[in-house]
């Protein structure tokens, strides 16, 4: 009824591998492209790209970039934290070694530093696997962490340790520092996070991806069909790495503007990126995208129900915010584990029929 | 027995190449037990070798061993002319070598025609940064492979599941989606591990026709396992006969069935 695909024929394998084969999801797409680029900086303003654009379009980078290594690649990372203080802090002393250089490149060389000290700790995964795999990760999340707050040069011996964002524009337009204006963050934004989304899915629908999901789904039959795993696990962790630098780099730069990493980049971080992708669907890039909005979104809901209409106190809402997060985590794990995008798929699957399912 | 290097022409009109792989003296261990002592066989390009024996024979380890998953401790591959060195699974692969699994190994979490195009990995070698951009290169590279795994999803008649996951699959399409992915590869030997075990009399039927088609319109040399004796002998140009790590026969369907060491294996002797 709403979802139609009669009449609508690929007649060629470039049409037929597209990313929205339909026409109604292509040009639902569309839609919400135009919508994004062209009607969103006109009416934003600040509480709405501080409260939820800029956090969504930041984490959703991440979630992509921790989907490909745990939903796509099979390998669990719980250093998602630390890889986004290695964005931030390379971000900063990009920022502050070369004040004229465009904020573009700033963020890209900062992801590519990530995608290397990705690489440095992705190499375990070539010995060992699950659980183990992700307490070595978990080693990587907590020596970064420590290594930020205990290297002065990091930090370039401020006195607080902390690391703020100086004001840097790109082509003559603020976005950094405190008297930046919402659309201009939001557009930096929007940027890396379409042409995130739009690698990822590149990447993981040719043959990098194939190898990846081989080596996930059966890493002995991955090799035997000719999948070096050595490559493959390691390009992973280098993409992956590569997005959540990203991500960290703007994390600190566009949106929080001061960083103390031990608070912003901590374990608490590395979960709730993972726990975006788990509610929001492993081995899918729409699934990044609706974790993100859940999880950002969430505790403003939360908020505007919780402390404005019914009058709660705070706190109680706060502590509300963590049982309904863990009691979803465990819903989805039995129930879904392939999280919301899945849910949306088989929606779409009953809408085809609807409301004549015979 | 023809000289290794002369091809031949079967009573049923199919040309025998020359020898492609040549075993010498393979012995493979594990800790104390020897699963292969010191066997020599070789593989004629374009013919279907089988190998037979009871159960814990050594067949596998023997398929495993020329897929390079085990290294065997003694003795020399030879492949197309040459000594081939110690190495990986995936280089293997890239040399032309397919195979599929006693135990299916499907990647369970992704649609039949994306397994298939995994077989297709070593033909394709776009860099990560051409891939990330789609349009151009990668495009191309993944249209000009996918119409070739189109041929193998067509000659395998799986076209009206190339979209399904593959965990949706009845056990004997598993089994063809298997064959249909070390066929992508387009090898020069492909090695099939017990490709009718636990199928019904019309799936070894169907089975069996695709074995011989493959071999027969792509003209690809093919070494098997397998325990039904009625197909093997239906099947296979020679036979290589094992038990208990050591090969007790080898030569026609014919010559094998005549053995007396291969009947004693099989029936039993006794022991006085």
């Amino acid at each position: 009824m709403f979802y139609r695909e009669a009449g609508d024929f690929n007649t060629s394998y470039a049409e037929d591998q597209q990313t929205f084969p339909i026409k109604f999801d292509r040009y639902r797409y569309y839609v919400v492209l135009f919508i994004a680029i062209f009607v969103v900086p006109f009416i934003i303003n600040d509480y709405w790209a501080n409260s939820f654009l800029l956090p969504f379009l930041i984490y959703a980078i991440a979630a992509i970039g921790l989907n490909i290594l745990v939903g796509y690649c099979g390998q669990v990372s719980l250093g998602t934290g630390g890889f986004m203080a290695v964005g931030a802090y390379a971000c900063y002393k990009l920022m502050t070694a070369m004040p004229d250089v465009s904020m573009f490149i700033h963020v890209l060389l900062a992801g590519l530093i990530t995608a290397a000290v990705g690489v440095l700790f992705g190499l375990p995964s070539l010995r060992i696997k699950g659980f183990y795999l992700a307490v070595a990760t978990l080693a990587a999340q907590f020596f970064l962490v420590w290594l930020f707050n205990r290297v002065p040069w990091f930090y370039n011996y401020s006195a607080s340790g902390q690391i703020n964002a100086p004001e840097r524009d790109t082509f003559g337009i603020l976005i950094t520092g405190p008297n930046t204006e919402a659309w201009a963050t939001y557009m930096f934004c929007l940027i890396f996070t379409i042409a995130s989304a739009l690698v990822a899915r590149n990447l993981t629908r040719g043959s990098v991806g194939r190898k990846w999901m081989a080596i996930r789904d059966m890493d002995i039959a991955a090799e035997i069909i000719g999948v070096n795993p050595l490559r493959a696990k390691l390009t992973a962790f280098a993409v992956s790495s590569f997005f959540i630098g990203i991500s960290g780099a703007l994390f600190f730069s566009i949106y929080l503007g001061a960083v103390e990493v031990g608070e912003v980049f901590g374990i608490t971080k590395s979960f709730l990126v993972l726990f975006m992708i788990i509610i929001g669907g492993l081995g899918s890039i729409f699934g990044s995208f609706a974790g993100a909005a859940f999880l950002v979104l969430l505790p403003v809901l939360l908020k505007i129900v919780g402390v404005d209409w019914l009058g709660w106190p705070t706190d109680i809402v706060a502590h509300l915010q963590l049982v309904i997060v863990g009691g979803l985590i465990v819903v989805f794990l039995i129930a879904e584990p392939h999280g919301l995008a899945q849910l949306w798929r088989v929606a779409k699957e009953k809408l085809r029929l609807w409301p004549f399912p015979h | 027995m023809n000289a290794t290097a002369e091809s031949y022409t079967t009573e049923d009109g199919r040309t025998i190449g020359p020898v492609v792989m040549e075993m010498k003296n393979i012995t493979l261990r594990f800790g104390g037990v020897e699963a292969i002592k010191d066997i020599s066989f070789d593989i004629r390009e374009g013919e279907i070798r089988a190998i037979i024996g009871p159960n814990g024979a050594g067949k596998s380890s023997m398929l495993n061993v020329i897929s390079g998953f085990y290294v065997p401790q003694e003795g020399e591959v030879w492949y197309k002319g040459s000594r081939r060195p110690s190495m990986r699974p995936y280089q293997v692969a890239e040399q032309g070598i397919a195979r599929t699994f006693q135990n299916i190994a499907l990647f369970e979490g992704m649609s039949v025609l994306d397994n298939v195009m995994t077989g297709r990995l070593t033909h394709m070698n776009t860099g990560l940064f051409a891939q990330s951009f789609w349009k151009g290169k990668a495009e191309q590279e993944e249209i000009a492979n996918r119409e070739v795994a189109e041929k193998i999803i067509d000659f395998l008649e799986i076209q009206a599941i190339r979209k399904t996951p593959v965990s949706r699959l009845s056990y004997g399409l598993k089994k063809r989606v298997e064959l249909a992915r070390a066929l992508a590869a387009e090898p020069s030997i492909l090695l099939l591990d017990e490709p009718m075990a636990g199928m019904n009399v019309e799936e070894k039927e169907d089975m069996s026709r695709f074995i011989l088609d493959v071999n027969d319109e792509f003209g690809t040399t093919i070494a098997l396992i397998e325990h039904d004796m009625g197909v093997v002998m239906d099947l296979s140009d020679r036979v290589v006969v094992m038990d208990y790590g050591k090969k007790i026969g080898d030569g026609t369907p014919d010559d094998v069935r005549n053995n007396q060491d291969v009947i004693d294996a099989y029936l039993g002797v006794a022991h006085d």
